[in-house]
């Protein structure tokens, strides 16, 4: 259940690119044609996949305050999570140039098809995003921060696909000459984010925690409230039937 | 400006119009959206990218000569990683409440487009003294846009400025909202960031015609 939330509030409640804007950058400049955002979106979701769990093992057993003190007792006064700006960059770095260089080797097609887009995506800031809001948002366990990956990965890709779409259409359309290319794809991307937020119904939004403390209590106040609405028009009735009983003995 | 030559001087005010990081080259888009809902925070961050991109630009830039082109973006990105790490704990150490304001978009600025932009497309080709022009023109171009959308934001959404009601109170009806005028509360939610840099965009291009992309 935890890991479903997670996964719908990744995607659609806190979607990267139209919740918090990450990505934005390669998302306007390569949304021009269809399968070259599926993939750079197909890359995207791939490193994430990696790097949220790997970063998420770093800042549990490296960056967090006491996170040393498998080393022994004196390194748990040790607080390192000011470096881990330097280490989750360094990871999200090598991980893809790792990456670049296994999918060369095993599957050229696929090197093919993603080639100019790895590189790119070091910099990408939805990679470095994913794994800074696993760490302020205190993601728990290593299955839920894997899960976090590829949820805003989807996320993501989601958003490049549609914009991408919606791109490939809107040539034949005669947009103000101002606004061609890159302002009309602004305005668009606003619009697919006032949608997008319509999804925060789904959850309460807001906080990690406020959000489990209030679905918890809308939980109990639904079982609890039919039995209370059976009661309150019980004694409404009740109070109806005195208040009538009591204008009858007036009269 | 006997300090600057002509062509020195083009490098620092390019970018404030016409060669724009944001509206123009579309770099640097995230936190330019992201932070803006509040001047302050605007303000803030310019600076934050000022320095930066300014610093960063000057090392990579006195380095261009030694780094191995193959790990480049690698030596690059732990460069911005330190100067980063550095504005975070200034700020966490003076501008506390700032610090949580920003969260994590202080540490987003690592992957800022731009930063990576200047560096591959400027800094590591040319000299120290031109690439810290190079730097300083476009982060402050990049700062007139944040601050540009801060100003409506802020403005729109909650009718302060810095803080400073400058509208009259809501609450009370003095000012503009003794004629019932509203705060729009939708002025300070993540869209309508997006429609104000494509509004921007907009008048730009329409100011200077030779900008319009052929779809």
């Amino acid at each position: 259940m935890e890991h479903l939330e997670l996964f719908f509030k990744a995607i659609f409640i806190d979607n990267m690119v139209f919740a918090t804007f990450l990505g934005m950058c390669s998302y306007l400049a390569v949304s021009k044609k269809v399968s070259t955002a599926v993939g750079l979106g197909a890359a995207v979701i791939f490193v994430m996949a990696i790097t949220v769990p790997l970063n998420w093992l770093l800042d549990k057993y490296i960056l967090q305050e006491g996170a040393l003190s498998w080393l022994g007792e004196e390194y748990a006064v040790y607080d390192l999570s000011f470096l881990s700006f330097i280490m989750f960059i360094a990871t999200i770095a090598t991980m893809v140039q790792l990456v670049e260089i296994i999918v060369e080797k095993f599957s050229p097609a696929l090197y093919n098809s993603l080639g100019i887009f790895l590189p790119l995506i070091a910099v990408n800031c939805a990679i470095l995003g994913g794994s800074l809001f696993m760490q302020s948002r205190e993601i728990q366990t290593l299955g839920l921060a894997f899960n976090y990956g590829v949820s805003s990965g989807i996320g993501w890709f989601l958003a490049i696909l549609a914009i991408a779409a919606i791109r490939e259409k809107i040539r034949y359309s005669n947009v103000p000459a101002p606004l061609r290319g890159l302002g009309i794809t602004f305005i668009i991307t606003g619009l697919m984010a006032i949608g997008f937020m319509s999804f925060g119904g789904m959850l309460t939004g807001g906080d990690e925690e406020v959000v489990k403390e209030e679905t918890a209590s809308i939980e109990t106040s639904v079982k609890v409230n039919e039995p209370t609405l059976e009661e309150e028009t019980i004694k409404v009735i009740d109070s109806v039937s005195v208040d009538e009983l009591e204008i009858k003995e007036e009269e | 400006m006997g300090l600057l030559s002509k062509k020195d001087l083009k490098l620092i005010t390019d970018p404030l119009a016409d060669d724009n990081p944001i509206t123009i080259q579309v770099l640097g888009i995230c936190s330019a959206l992201a932070i803006t809902a509040e001047l302050k925070a605007s303000i803030v961050m310019s600076v934050a990218v000022l320095f930066v991109l300014g610093v960063g630009n000057v090392v990579i830039s006195l380095m261009r000569n030694i780094i191995p082109s193959k790990i480049r973006i690698i030596v690059q990105l732990i460069v911005v990683a330190t100067l980063v790490i550095i504005v975070d704990l200034v700020l966490k150490a003076f501008a506390y409440e700032l610090s949580k304001t920003l969260s994590v978009f202080v540490g987003l600025i690592i992957t800022n487009c731009i930063i990576m932009g200047r560096f591959e497309a400027f800094a590591l080709a040319n000299g120290p003294w031109k690439s810290f022009l190079d730097g300083i023109g476009n982060s402050l171009g990049y700062a007139v846009i944040l601050i540009i959308v801060g100003f409506f934001r802020e403005l729109l959404g909650s009718g302060t400025l810095l803080g400073i009601k400058v509208l009259g109170d809501p609450i009370e009806k003095t000012g503009v909202y003794a004629f019932g005028y509203e705060n729009n509360g939708f002025m300070l939610l993540a869209p309508m960031a997006l429609i104000t840099v494509g509004i921007i965009i907009w008048v730009q291009r329409s100011r200077n015609t030779s900008l319009i992309e052929d779809n």
